[in-house]
């Protein structure tokens, strides 16, 4: 027995399968998926791709090609594969395809918390959801044979919980009767012009009744019968805390909840007095239920925004009982704590170019990593954030709107190959003015450092072509074309100026490596001089880590967290900051 | 083997080992011949933001997730994370705190400030309390980096896992050229009550 995340889980089940094509794109909590999954990249050829969408459609081209494959991605990540994943289902699968998805409900790295449940019903193909590690394996195992035996994708649903959470698992062997791979020619199959399409439709409704008789008869889903006073149902890690508070009540969890086992739910309907659904995030359990004229609550106790947890539940169970009751608290004497809220690393390249627009009155559309930090004070240069790519193209719209303002628009290089080209496409064929700064750290850095087309290197750990983000810009039409070292405060404000100025788009590139990533500093150490500091308060406007601020006192750099970036050097007027020498200040 | 699980909440900032302690608390437990699930918040961590590790475990542990209020111990390498998360503790539960003080970006930013009178926080908020200087203790055990093992030979006095659980775990889980220094840290942690 091991001690797994649900995400190792889930890339050994994988593994154990025979899956030999896994592809994603990073995105918390489904990352570590594919890093765990390349470990055998003996028997499994994994990637990165540059989006979800190009990873679905490699997925799915080799469960075509007759290979069991599998794609992984964040719940928004689906919103991007949304395009392949509604006609695969018509198409269906040769070799096995899971789509792992994971859900992150109370957003604790997300610009959202939807439920994935409801893309398995919207394109009308099986959801799984494991409730611990030992489930997400076998699961994905039971999801591969569902899969192949039907011909349809099916999706593997996870959350935050289930992922980042560890529990012990049996490990097995990897299965060694897998299909041939070889395309088999079959158009009226494989491409859905509208003669051949509506035929696919029809068959698509006749596997659903299919797949609907096996969820009500498949070990994924089960009764577990104890008091028939209350009966609960449930899916997910909610399932863990329906046991941990309603240990008396009769269950029925379902692993497998789409298409709905109908004859299973009334089964156990049936069985007890009352019913009720514990579910996170959607109502889907809950108002299928009512739709079956199945009595039950479920939202009137249980809360669907943000994630549920033993506590939360605890409370819709006094709620129940006519109790008023409240979970813990933290004592008041933590109300007055100090926030500690994530922050740009000290020495991170992306506090230059944010400080250098500070300099500026701009709009900032932001995008998603860990640049979304330079909205927080004291350098709040990110005014908006949508979805990966939307800081090239709302830059684009605002000021076709008509802004006053200069709009600029700021990605990373990942979320730049992911979706800010096609932006950049537009900025130009629709001649736009926008100046776009991408801030190239050479990394897929919030997610933990994954490669990504600009790195040179793959998953599986081969060198490759360093696809260049300037020679991009170039091709996509985009004239002025410039890069900047965000470490010089100077030029890379002098650079925004000119470019601003400009009456054409700009795409300025800032060039620098994650320092986290590189694990060395920029430079020596800088210490501040006492003497000669007049408490001007400028070093502190970067809000670096490293310098520490006091009332009444000169600040103070922390030796041990100082990257020796020199940013808060060059921002001082009095040279009382400089390079700590070997003999020391 | 009763039916009652076990909690334990670690806390700390991203970078004092947190995570290993958890990894090694887990290891004590499975070694011990319990069921155990573990959570363990990721990535922001790293970005200098709060650090929770959560540990359960029993004949059959259910939720990876700690009630508040239900764990056994509360462990924390931060002075205030401690006071944050105090809620987590069993009314005749223990926290065991080392006296280190991380300033966020926030006090060094101007925006807040640091308390200055944490012991006497701890002191009204934990009805049983370990306050001891781990980074000190971890120097004498011979490296600045385990303080999170001295930490965890507090904690294990108010933990029913056996002593060679928590030695075969800790073996387990370091480095063996480090093996000899984090057993001096456990064990200084153990006499620092």
């Amino acid at each position: 027995m091991q001690l797994l995340s649900g995400n190792a889980a889930i890339a050994r089940g994988a593994y154990e399968a025979g899956v030999r094509v896994a592809t994603g794109y990073p995105g918390t909590p489904s990352t570590e998926i594919l890093e765990n999954l390349v470990a055998y990249k003996d028997s499994v050829y994994c990637e990165w791709a540059p989006n979800e969408k190009v990873a679905f459609e490699v997925a799915a081209g080799a469960a075509l090609a007759g290979a069991r494959s599998i794609v992984t991605m964040k719940h928004v990540g689906l919103n991007v594969a949304a395009d392949p994943l509604m006609t695969l289902a018509y198409l269906g699968t040769v070799g096995g395809m899971v789509i792992v998805v994971a859900d992150d409900p109370g957003m604790h790295s997300s610009q959202n918390e939807q439920d994935t449940r409801q893309f398995a019903r919207f394109a009308k193909i099986p959801v799984f959801e494991p409730s611990d590690s030992q489930e997400a394996k076998d699961l994905m195992r039971v999801a591969l044979e569902v899969s192949e035996r039907y011909c349809t994708p099916v999706i593997l649903r996870t959350t935050t919980r289930v992922s980042h959470s560890r529990s012990l698992v049996k490990m097995g062997e990897r299965v060694t009767d897998l299909k041939p791979v070889k395309f088999e020619k079959d158009p009226p199959r494989f491409v859905p012009i509208p003669v051949w399409g509506r035929v696919m439709r029809v068959k698509l409704e006749e596997r659903l009744g299919k797949l609907q008789e096996a969820a009500s008869k498949s070990p994924a889903n089960r009764i577990e019968w104890h008091d028939r006073n209350l009966g609960i149902v449930t899916s997910s890690i909610a399932y863990q805390y329906v046991r941990e508070v309603f240990p008396e009540a009769s269950v029925l969890k379902l692993g497998w909840a789409y298409p709905f086992p109908d004859a299973l739910i009334r089964e156990f309907a049936k069985g007890v007095q009352r019913v009720l659904v514990v579910e996170e995030l959607e109502s889907i359990l809950e108002e299928h239920l009512l739709a079956m004229g199945i009595a039950c609550e479920g939202r009137k106790f249980v809360p669907g925004i943000g994630e549920l947890s033993p506590m939360r539940l605890a409370e819709a169970k006094a709620k129940m009982e006519g109790r008023s009751w409240q979970p813990p608290t933290p004592p008041p004497q933590a109300a007055d704590l100090p926030g500690r809220p994530p922050v740009l690393c000290p020495g991170c390249p992306h506090r230059g170019v944010f400080y250098a627009l500070t300099k500026f009155d701009v709009v900032v559309t932001g995008d998603i990593g860990c640049y979304s930090l330079g909205v927080f004070k004291p350098l709040s240069r990110i005014d908006t954030t949508l979805c990966m790519g939307a800081g090239v193209s709302m830059a684009h719209g605002m000021d076709k709107a008509g802004e006053g303002r200069k709009v600029v628009g700021v990605v990373g290089d990942s979320t730049f190959f992911h979706s800010g080209i096609t932006g950049l496409l537009d900025i130009v064929f629709n001649r736009g003015k926008s100046t776009i700064i991408v801030l190239d750290n050479r990394t897929t850095a919030m997610t933990g450092h994954q490669d990504n087309p600009g790195t040179g290197r793959t998953l599986m750990g081969e060198a490759t072509t360093a696809v260049s983000i300037e020679a991009l810009g170039r091709a996509c039409g985009i004239k002025r074309v410039r890069t900047v070292n965000p470490y010089d405060l100077v030029q890379t404000a002098k650079a925004i100026k000119e470019e601003l100025e400009a009456d054409e788009p700009s795409l300025i590139i800032s060039v620098a490596p994650c320092i986290l990533k590189e694990k060395k500093p920029v430079g020596p150490k800088r210490r501040v001089n006492t003497d000669a500091c007049r408490e001007c308060g400028m070093c502190l406007r970067l809000g670096c880590p490293a310098v520490e601020g006091t009332k009444g006192a000169p600040p103070k750099i922390q030796e041990m967290l100082c990257a020796g970036c020199g940013m808060c050097e060059q921002n001082c007027k009095f040279k009382a900051i400089s390079p700590v020498t070997e003999k020391g200040l | 083997m009763t039916d009652k699980v076990t909690s334990v909440v670690l806390v700390g900032v991203g970078g004092q080992g947190i995570l290993l302690a958890s990894e090694i608390v887990a290891c004590a437990a499975m070694k011990a011949g319990f069921d155990v699930k573990t959570n363990e918040v990721h990535g922001m961590a790293q970005r200098g933001g709060s650090v929770v590790a959560q540990i359960r475990y029993g004949r059959s542990v259910n939720s990876p997730l700690v009630p508040e209020g239900t764990a056994a111990v509360l462990g924390a390498l931060e002075q205030i994370e401690a006071i944050r998360f105090a809620h987590y503790v069993s009314p005749d539960g223990a926290a065991v705190v080392s006296s280190q003080a991380i300033v966020p970006v926030t006090v060094s930013s101007g925006q807040a400030t640091y308390p200055q009178d944490v012991k006497q926080r701890l002191t009204s908020v934990f009805k049983r309390l370990v306050y001891l200087d781990a980074d000190k203790l971890a120097a004498e055990a011979g490296s600045n980096r385990a303080a999170n093992v001295v930490l965890l030979g507090a904690m294990s006095l108010t933990l029913n896992l056996p002593a060679e659980a928590w030695h075969e775990a800790i073996k387990a889980s370091v480095p063996s050229k480090h093996f000899e220094t984090n057993m001096r840290a456990f064990e200084l942690g153990k006499k620092a009550l």
